[in-house]
């Protein structure tokens, strides 16, 4: 058997559906029998009568109901046609969800699954990876499972969670990654993975990056380097201990993301590993995000847009050189 | 199908049956409310209060019928001016002076102030600032409600005429429509959202218009007549738990303070305060008390003196309370704690 990233979001969700009835899914076009954009929820509707369910073109109040919902007792997952349109849901996502329990001591036990990233083609405004605007405001939890088995055991874990979680599936992995079979359970929320051992440098990244950061460590074995890739897993909260561990080892540390350069997951382990490790840094750290510039439509320049194994490994090589 | 509910004609004769069977019970929240926001205002004039105080004066009728006729399982999404129904609904005194007065014992504990208090376990919401947020909320406790086969359950949000204007709200009322919940939605037009007046806010003929187009029923009313308000609104209230679609309801008085107490509300028109909807609410309804003699002068009297005791003593609890504490503070914006980030 294969099973692919996209296929283990659905099973995930019809584990969910199946073992706990407080959990019904919200979004456009995840009912009837369409089954979602990506079809990440393709014959749920028909399987759970009731709980699957079509909305409005309306980002804001399908994210308000959900906490409503939540307030009640249900966890509801919300999916977003595209991570692109949850920017219509950000009011309600960062000043209701992520401040409700802070304000009423009564958490949001809600999950939005945000299809993120780049494919070909898909231009400005069906591409974008928006976990470090999420990470960015408390009372978020921000996921980026990068494999089959993350994307299936972290999607139940986030909804067994009792806060708000944005749960950022790749839509480049959705075909492109298989896995023989589901794990009954992942590592623990929050705890990051070595992808990847080796003692020359820290390649630190997480969802389709980290894909891209594994093919450039085979690129860099074969010149004779030894790349340590850690997958984080999850940004927030980000797992620095992990990422500590491994710099301490390399004494070299790249950060490779799909989102924008400005801040973001990448500046954010920088800034900590420097803070909290500089005397384990044997040259200045680096990182590689997108460009900043929308995302283009055009397959040539979408692929040089966004970091990728061949601009991952060239930059590691210069930094090796350090 | 759009109705749109005629003010009651009031007749001066010398019949003793109250204009709504609840309607002394709702005067008395109204004094209530007007006895304690007065104070807070006088606490704010003499900088006891940190922030903002918003108040309800000239909107107590129509809120109080808001919280009045909800029951226990129904959801109350209050805003601004709302004291009133929240006090109906059942928000201790205590609530309120301990949210002003930045009690570490209120419901917010200091990490929010004034009007955004709430208590989302008891059914009463705690909005946040962002007009129109808090209808699609209220949709979702009431779809929770349905998934969990509760019944004869309704829920109550409040907006401006300002909110209104809000895509948040748009959304709300649309997804309330589509989802057939018993949601009642009372607007009430006060005539200025801050300092802007109607004709910079919208541009349809009357706001209850709307319904219609969102598949609400919809009925408008005298915000200034406590009879009318606990007829239409609790009619509403009654359609919505009785199965009908969602209701509209919107409520026309004038706003009698500033925007909140920094404000001296220059830019409110003498020729608006002229108008029939710029009345104050309790005075119409203290004179129909008096006018139908429902109760006499040393009752009413008794009444006033009371509400006065109930506001000094939340005032003066709430102020020996302790206040919160940034190095005892708690900053843990998440309730798993084992997630939450650690910066040091
Ligand atoms: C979305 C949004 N924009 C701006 C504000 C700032 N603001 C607070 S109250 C207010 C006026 C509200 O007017 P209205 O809805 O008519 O309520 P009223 O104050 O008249 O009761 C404004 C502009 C806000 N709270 N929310
Ligand atoms: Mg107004």
């Amino acid at each position: 058997m294969s099973i692919t990233y996209l296929e283990a979001i659905r099973e995930a969700q019809a584990k969910l559906l199946r073992v706990d009835e407080r959990v019904f899914i919200y979004g456009q076009d995840v009912g009837g029998t369409f089954g979602g954009a990506f079809k990440a929820t393709k014959g749920l509707a028909k399987e759970f009568p009731g709980r699957v369910l079509n909305t409005p073109i309306s980002e804001d109040a399908i994210v308000g109901t959900a906490i409503g919902a939540a307030i009640q007792g249900m966890r509801p997952i919300v999916e977003m046609q595209f991570a692109d349109f949850s920017s219509i849901a950000l009011n309600q996502i960062l000043n209701n969800a992520g401040t409700h329990y802070w304000r009423t001591n009564v958490p949001v036990p809600i999950t939005i699954r945000l299809p993120s990233g780049g494919t070909k083609g898909s231009g400005p405004f069906h591409s974008q990876s928006m976990e470090s605007i999420y990470a960015h405001y408390p009372g978020l939890i921000v996921m980026t499972p990068a494999t089959v088995e993350d994307a299936y055991t972290m999607l139940i874990e986030a909804v067994a969670i009792d806060d708000p979680v944005i749960y950022c599936e790749h839509k480049y992995l959705y075909y492109h990654l298989k896995a023989d079979k589901l794990p009954e359970k992942g590592l623990p929320t929050g705890r990051a993975r070595i992808a990847r051992e080796g003692r020359d440098l820290t390649i630190v990244s997480y969802s389709a990056m980290m894909q891209e950061s594994l093919a450039a460590a085979e690129e860099l074995a074969r010149e004779g380097f030894e790349a340590e890739v850690v997958d984080l897993r999850t940004v927030k909260p980000l797992d620095a201990d992990t990422v500590l561990a491994s710099v301490a080892r390399t004494g070299r540390l790249l950060c490779a993301g799909e989102s924008f350069p400005w801040g973001g997951a990448t500046a954010e382990v920088i800034a900590r590993v420097t803070s909290q490790g500089f005397h384990l840094l044997d040259a200045a750290p680096q990182r590689l995000n997108a460009k900043d510039t929308p995302i283009p439509y055009h397959p040539n320049l979408w692929s040089a847009h966004r970091p990728n194994a061949q601009n991952i490994a060239a930059k590691a090589r210069a930094l090796l050189r350090e | 199908m759009l109705q749109t509910a005629q003010r009651t004609a009031k007749s001066k004769t010398k019949k003793t049956a109250p204009p709504h069977d609840r309607f002394l019970e709702a005067f008395r929240w109204m004094l209530l409310t007007r006895t304690l926001e007065e104070k807070l205002v006088s606490l704010y004039r003499g900088g006891l209060i940190t922030g903002g105080v918003y108040i309800g004066k000239g909107q107590e009728a129509v809120s109080v019928a808001c919280g009045l006729f909800l029951q226990q399982g129904d959801i109350f999404a209050p805003l601004i001016r709302d004291q009133a129904g929240r006090s109906a609904f059942g928000e201790p005194l205590i609530d309120v002076t301990r949210t002003y007065l930045g009690s570490r014992l209120g419901p917010m504990r200091g990490r929010d102030g004034n009007i955004h208090r709430g208590h989302p376990r008891k059914n009463e919401l705690a909005m946040i600032s962002h007009l129109g947020a808090m209808i699609s909320v209220t949709v979702g406790t009431l779809m929770a409600k349905r998934f969990k086969g509760e019944k004869n359950f309704v829920g109550l949000a409040c907006i401006g005429e300002g909110g209104m204007q809000t895509g948040s709200l748009h959304e709300g009322m649309n997804i309330a429509a589509v989802e057939q919940v018993p949601l009642v939605v009372v607007a009430t037009n006060n005539h200025y959202a801050y300092s802007t007046p109607n004709d910079r806010e919208f541009a349809c003929h009357d706001l209850v218009d709307r319904a219609i187009g969102y598949g609400f029923e919809g009925y408008s009313l005298d915000g200034t007549d406590l009879g009318t308000c606990l007829d239409v609104i609790g009619g509403a209230v009654k359609r919505a738990r009785a199965g009908r679609p969602p209701q509209l309801v919107v409520a026309s008085v004038l706003r009698l303070s500033g925007h909140g107490e920094h404000d001296d509300a220059s830019y409110v028109t003498e020729e608006i305060k002229r108008q029939p909807f710029a009345r104050d609410c309790l005075k119409v309804a203290e004179q129909t008390i008096i006018d139908l003699n429902l109760v006499d002068a040393e009752t009413l009297a008794e009444w006033r003196k009371k509400a006065a005791a109930q506001v000094d003593e939340a005032i003066a609890d709430a102020q020996k309370e302790p206040a919160p504490e940034g190095d005892k503070e708690d900053w843990c914006a998440l309730s798993t704690r084992d997630l939450v980030d650690s910066f040091e």
